[in-house]
């Protein structure tokens, strides 16, 4: 890593530790932290597989359930009931990736997208969601028995923490061996196959770590806010990923990070002031990207160091 | 019965759809608000100005396909060259604008349309009973799918514009001003959804969120026909409304999900879809 970025991460992480003796609302950043790794999750998959899900809020969703349900109905403890969230979103990744990777492109899009909005049926007509209610009342718990989330800052630390080791996993899966065949395979699927390389099983694996990940960011943003609605997966908020991972810079490795921070603010912030026009300010945000930064704002500010320098 | 309407308005937006993507290579994500367009489209037409729903059937296509036509040209049209993903996304962002616009401007709930003076009434055809709007709205669609089909498939027109599909630098050099007929068929896919959404406002309440649950099963209509085909996007449409009408029957809850059911279906035994080439 260049000196500049290892600066740059470590003032980022100072903010991020300093966050409670700020002033900022704890949960406010948590709901931030979730999306970010619900986002970099996402980008595993468009920014350095190549691939477009249009339906991670399947994962993200049914996780945020999974884990749910086991809090309240089955009174588990907060650390085994996101592992629980996490092998639904794990299974779930199985198996809608297992029909989506045998399209391509937009097909693929689309697939990932029906499939979620069965998911969303599920979750709507299931006897333990709580159909269009959700579920109510989800306590935080204690993690292993040790430590109370109760408390804002408590949770926002070890939110944190879950953020940073996402963060650091995804970074490493890209590094790794897997990560550079899965570059490979977004660059030239023909070649990458001729090589020898079961491009399938590569690509599964990736849907599934990057479904399990979703899944985790769902399961932690369903304990943070106490609450699990049937907006958590609905489609809306698998186009609200898409976008932040497109805003911030798709395989930029924070520009989703910055993305996510971005879109949750303007939602926060501004729903307060313009109502329902959040939707259509959205809306022309996608355009925006889509027609003039298609880097993203990361990626557009490392090209222009990139122009400088070179 | 009652999913044969539904499945004339999947076969109209999928033929749309297939349309679209054909010439442009462009998932128009947002085909499900220009249906839900083209429904507002008739009912503000009706309660502002008074037209009527003869002449909406009609004007409200073409002005959406304008407004289809203006997207294209403003925004579309400067993504050709590059991942069709993108045009995807871009359309998105557009469903996105239309439906939240709809949305601060009629809220949640919606207008009610009513059914036009001549269609109203039921017919006895002995086995059962058929509301003449419902009876109307199939063979309305049926007859204009296969009217475009008609179009495309047999004429000098269509000729060109399959010409377009294959090579269009080609038609190009030959003379022929391929942009517009790009624009021109991303007006007639569009104005093909609006064309459903007007018949469909007397059958269901018009509201902002109509278009949005459609175009997702729509997509699933179209990845189970395959989009290389016309005739594929028209039959499977229908085919799939059936299905749903009769699951509705046997088993309510399933209803919804049933289409995505076949698609998983079709994945696993035939990836590349139906009627499609890959």
């Amino acid at each position: 890593m260049q000196r500049s970025a290892i600066v740059f991460y470590a003032a980022c992480i100072a903010f991020a530790l300093a966050v409670p003796l700020l002033g900022i609302y704890p949960v406010f950043m948590m709901q931030v932290l979730c999306f970010a790794m619900f986002a970099c999750a996402f980008d595993l998959l468009l920014g350095f597989s190549g691939m477009l899900s249009f339906g991670h809020a399947a994962f993200f969703g049914a996780a945020a359930y999974g884990t749910g349900w086991l809090v309240t109905a089955l009174k588990w403890g907060s650390f085994e009931a996101i592992v629980g969230g996490i092998v639904v979103a794990v299974l779930l990744g199985v198996v809608i990736g297992f029909l989506a990777i045998r399209r391509h492109g937009i097909y693929f899009a689309m697939i990932t997208l029906a499939l979620s909005q069965l998911v969303y049926f599920v979750c709507l007509e299931a006897p333990f969601t709580g159909g269009e209610n959700g579920l109510q009342g989800v306590p935080r718990g204690n993690l292993l028995g040790l430590l109370s989330l109760n408390s804002d800052v408590t949770m926002y630390y070890f939110v944190l923490a879950v953020f940073l080791a996402v963060f650091l996993f995804i970074r490493r899966v890209v590094h790794s061996p897997f990560g550079q065949v899965l570059k490979a395979i977004r660059d030239n699927e023909p070649r990458a196959t001729s090589l020898g390389y079961d491009i399938n099983r590569y690509k599964l694996v990736a849907f599934i770590l990057s479904a399990g990940l979703s899944g985790l960011a769902g399961s932690i943003k369903g304990l943070v806010l106490g609450f699990v609605t049937l907006s958590d997966v609905l489609q809306t908020t698998s186009g609200l990923v898409v976008l932040m991972a497109l805003l911030g810079g798709t395989g930029t490795f924070f520009g989703p990070v910055i993305g996510a921070a971005v879109v949750i603010t303007l939602q926060q912030y501004l729903s307060d002031e313009v109502g329902g026009w959040v939707t259509v300010i959205i809306g022309v945000i996608f355009v925006a990207c889509v027609m003039s930064f298609r880097r993203g704002i990361v990626g557009e500010f490392e090209a222009r160091i990139a122009r400088r320098i070179g | 019965m009652l999913g044969l309407v539904n499945g004339s308005f999947y076969a109209l937006l999928s033929l749309g759809l297939a349309i679209i993507f054909g010439l442009l290579g462009v998932v128009n994500f947002a085909h499900g608000a220009f249906y839900t367009l083209g429904s507002f489209a008739a009912a503000v037409g009706l309660s502002w100005l008074g037209i009527g729903y003869w002449p909406a059937l009609i004007l409200s296509p073409i002005a959406v396909g304008i407004v289809g036509i203006v997207a294209e040209r403003l925004f579309l049209r400067h993504l050709y060259g590059l991942d069709p993903l993108y045009g995807l996304l871009l359309t998105f962002g557009l469903a996105l604008i239309v439906e939240g616009t709809l949305f601060q401007q009629f809220g949640s709930s919606g207008l009610s349309y009513p059914v036009p003076q001549a269609l109203r009434g039921a017919w006895n055809l002995g086995f059962m009973v058929l509301p003449i709007y419902r009876g109307w709205v199939i063979a309305a669609s049926v007859a204009v799918c296969f009217t475009t089909w008609f179009l495309i498939e047999r004429t000098s027109l269509g000729a060109t514009l399959r010409a377009a599909t294959e090579n269009a630098p080609l038609l190009q050099a030959f003379g022929v001003n391929v942009p517009v007929i790009v624009a021109a068929t991303y007006g007639t896919g569009v104005g093909l959804a609006a064309f459903a959404g007007v018949l469909s406002a007397p059958v269901i309440q018009v509201n902002p969120g109509m278009g949005q649950s459609l175009v997702i099963v729509v997509f699933a209509v179209v990845v189970i026909g395959g989009m290389g085909s016309i005739l594929g996007s028209i039959l499977s449409g229908l085919a799939l409304g059936l299905i749903e009408g009769l699951t509705k029957v046997v088993y309510p809850e399933a209803s919804n999900i049933v289409v995505f059911v076949i698609m998983v279906l079709v994945l696993i035994l035939r990836p590349a879809g139906l009627f499609g080439k890959g």
